[in-house]
């Protein structure tokens, strides 16, 4: 059998089939429940089977299409750093609000990828993330909740 | 029905949903036609703005989204021979030969009228079939949803990836597994939640859609980056030529729309199908059809290459939405995002749709029209602007695109393990495209999950734990039985590539 990475995901998509199918077992129904036709954990289970059952195929099954990737022209640091600066901004969010977090998100994003025209950086950063929230909160009525702004007084 | 079209018009001709028609066909065709970004795309990031609409409101200006779109899709085709969806590869056979030969506004101008003909005839097809369909499925009962959804999951998987069925299977199992987080619908015990009280609501539909489409699209461009069999091809708008269409290729369009439209719709109607397959039969048909002097220009720049796929994919488009609103079971994937939609609206869609809410009913349906006839005003004068923005570069492009998720998921839900959850979900979404794990099976599945397990309930309950509800109805059991056919059909396949 040719181990290529669709095989290993295939491995990895049935250990997690399997360990779906344990947890579904593990599914606290009424004790009235437990002999009826269909319960809580009934679905789960069936699918917790046809995943490995898929798997499984993928795993024993030839495969005419392997797909190859060039693993040397994928660009892991850029995506990683721009995935790293989502998280920051997904744990400030709240904390510190939609306004400056976003802005500062959008600045860190565009100059992490390359860019290097300020006056555009900055033009679609906090004048825009402004407008958006103008048009959210404003217009829309979609509460956004802002620590910082209500701190400086600019919202109520 | 006369009824039910006024009430439509009144609805779709109110100030608000002709400008949501308007602002709806511009962003979907500005989507579109970014590579890589599809309808998918472009009505997820929709989703969040229309929760502050009401439903008739927000599914018109998703509509006008899809529609704008599938045309956007197209320009990208014609202009840089890099598809911006699926199903309008086929455009780009002879849509960029033509633009190569400085025939780019002629092809855009042929592609923006068939796709007018095209979604104009199969809105007319839509307004005549769907009471009538809604009839029909009045008659369906929990086993025969059950089976249908089976045979949609199945059909989507296998026509959404050409050769990869069994990995479109596992994308429409983790679809379904997804959707089983969170309580139980009948008895409220919590499933799969390890104690996490985010949980216990279950993962939220835009949540996965936003991280499958948008933000797992924004990430692997930028993945790709360096990739020389994806990147951007340089974008040369300097000369579009005219967009006039002269005689002799109007009358060639003449015929080819009413086929192509037919054939669309038919193949749009079928679950799992869509425009994608629409558009390649299409072509396929009137390379079959036309004269062998017009058969050699196929691929060289023809018009009745270009028009057939641009007529049948936007046919398609409104075909797939007779399964959505008749049967409450999504044709396609975009589709399936829109059911989404409707539900988080309160709306269930299904055969009582059009007598207990036939405002919505009715008028997505009008709307559909006026979109096109928006769609081409709009776009017809502005083709050589728009063609403009396919310049946009990635490094502003790909931030914007996860600020419209992360603030859709935001406004939704105020707390962090929900971004956290996206993240995740795109980062894993991410790595599976690359190896060619389709997503719109997932999708699907996630949307069909709830109706599914509930389904499935009933009829088990009805037949006392036995399986034999798949075969005690006629209807259930041609269902089944065209599903095997499609996994036998697949398997066999996969048997003879290998000897």
């Amino acid at each position: 059998m040719n181990i290529n990475t669709t095989k290993i995901i295939s491995l990895l998509f049935f250990i997690f089939s399997a360990f779906y199918l344990y947890t579904a077992y593990q599914i606290q129904v009424f004790a009235f429940d437990e002999n009826a036709p269909f319960n809580a954990r009934t679905f789960p289970i069936y699918l917790g089977y046809a995943g490995l059952f898929f798997s499984g195929l993928k795993l024993i099954l030839p495969d005419p299409n392997t797909i190859k990737v060039d693993h040397k022209n994928l660009e892991y640091k850029k995506t990683g750093i721009l995935i790293l600066i989502a998280i920051v901004y997904g744990a400030t969010i709240l904390k510190v609000g939609y306004f400056l977090t976003t802005s500062l998100f959008l600045f860190a994003s565009y100059y992490f990828l390359g860019e290097r025209r300020w006056i555009l950086m900055f033009l679609l950063s906090f004048p825009f993330v402004a407008a958006f929230m103008y048009l959210l909160h404003g217009i829309l009525d979609i509460y956004l909740r802002d620590p910082f702004l209500q701190s400086i007084g600019v919202m109520g | 029905m006369i009824e039910g079209i006024l009430i439509g018009l009144t609805t779709a001709l109110t100030f608000q949903n002709i400008l949501m028609v308007m602002v709806g066909c511009f962003f979907g065709t500005i989507i579109g036609m970014l590579p890589g970004l599809g309808p998918m795309t472009a009505i997820a990031l929709m989703i969040p703005i229309t929760y502050g609409f009401d439903p008739a409101t927000g599914l018109i200006l998703m509509a006008g989204v899809y529609y704008g779109a599938v045309f956007g899709g197209s320009t990208s085709s014609i202009l840089l021979n890099a598809p911006g969806v699926p199903g309008t590869v086929a455009t780009s056979f002879d849509g960029y030969p033509m633009a190569q030969q400085g025939k780019a506004g002629k092809a855009l101008a042929i592609a923006a009228w068939s796709s007018f003909a095209g979604g104009t005839l199969s809105a007319i097809y839509l307004l005549f079939m769907a009471p009538s369909l809604s009839k029909v499925s009045l008659s369906f009962r929990s086993p025969d949803y059950f089976a249908l959804m089976i045979l949609g999951l199945t059909a989507i998987a296998a026509f959404s990836s050409k050769g990869q069925f069994l990995k479109a299977m596992m994308m429409v199992v983790l679809g379904l597994m997804l959707a089983s987080v969170g309580q139980d619908s009948l008895s409220d015990i919590t499933r799969f939640t390890f104690n996490n009280m985010n949980l216990t609501d279950g993962i939220s539909f835009v949540l996965v859609v936003m991280a499958t489409f948008a933000m797992s699209e924004a990430l692997t461009i930028i993945l790709k980056r360096n990739d020389p069999t994806s990147a951007a091809k340089q974008v040369s708008l300097t000369e579009l030529g005219s967009i006039r269409i002269n005689k002799e290729e109007r009358t060639k369009m003449y015929k080819t729309i009413p086929r192509s439209s037919v054939i669309g719709f038919l193949i749009g109607v079928l679950p799992g199908a869509g425009a994608t397959i629409a558009s390649f039969l299409a072509y396929g048909m009137e390379r079959n059809v036309v004269s062998d002097e017009e058969k050699d220009k196929f691929g060289k720049g023809s018009v009745n290459g270009l028009s057939a796929p641009e007529t049948a994919n936007n046919a398609a488009c409104s075909g797939s939405f007779v399964p959505m609103l008749t049967l409450g079971i999504p044709g396609s994937g975009t589709t399936a995002v829109m059911l989404g939609a409707l539900l988080g609206f309160g709306v269930q869609p299904g055969p009582r749709l059009y007598m207990t809410n036939p405002e919505i009913f009715w008028s997505i349906i009008m709307s559909m029209y006026i979109g096109m006839v928006i769609l081409l005003i709009l776009n017809l004068p502005l083709i050589p602007y728009i063609a403009r923005i396919l310049a946009v570069p990635k490094n502003y492009l790909i931030p914007l695109i996860l600020f419209f998720s992360v603030t859709g998921i935001y406004v939704m839900s105020f707390n962090n393990f929900d971004i956290y959850l996206m993240i995740g979900i795109a980062v894993v979404a991410t790595f599976l495209r690359l190896y060619d794990f389709p997503m719109p099976p997932l999708i699907l599945a996630f949307v069909l999950g709830g109706l599914m397990e509930e389904n499935l309930r009933r009829s088990l309950l009805l037949s006392n734990g036995s399986w034999e509800f798949l075969w005690d109805r006629t209807l259930t059991a041609c269902i089944l039985a065209t599903t095997i056919l499609i996994v036998v059909w697949h398997i066999y396949k996969t048997f003879k590539k290998k000897n």
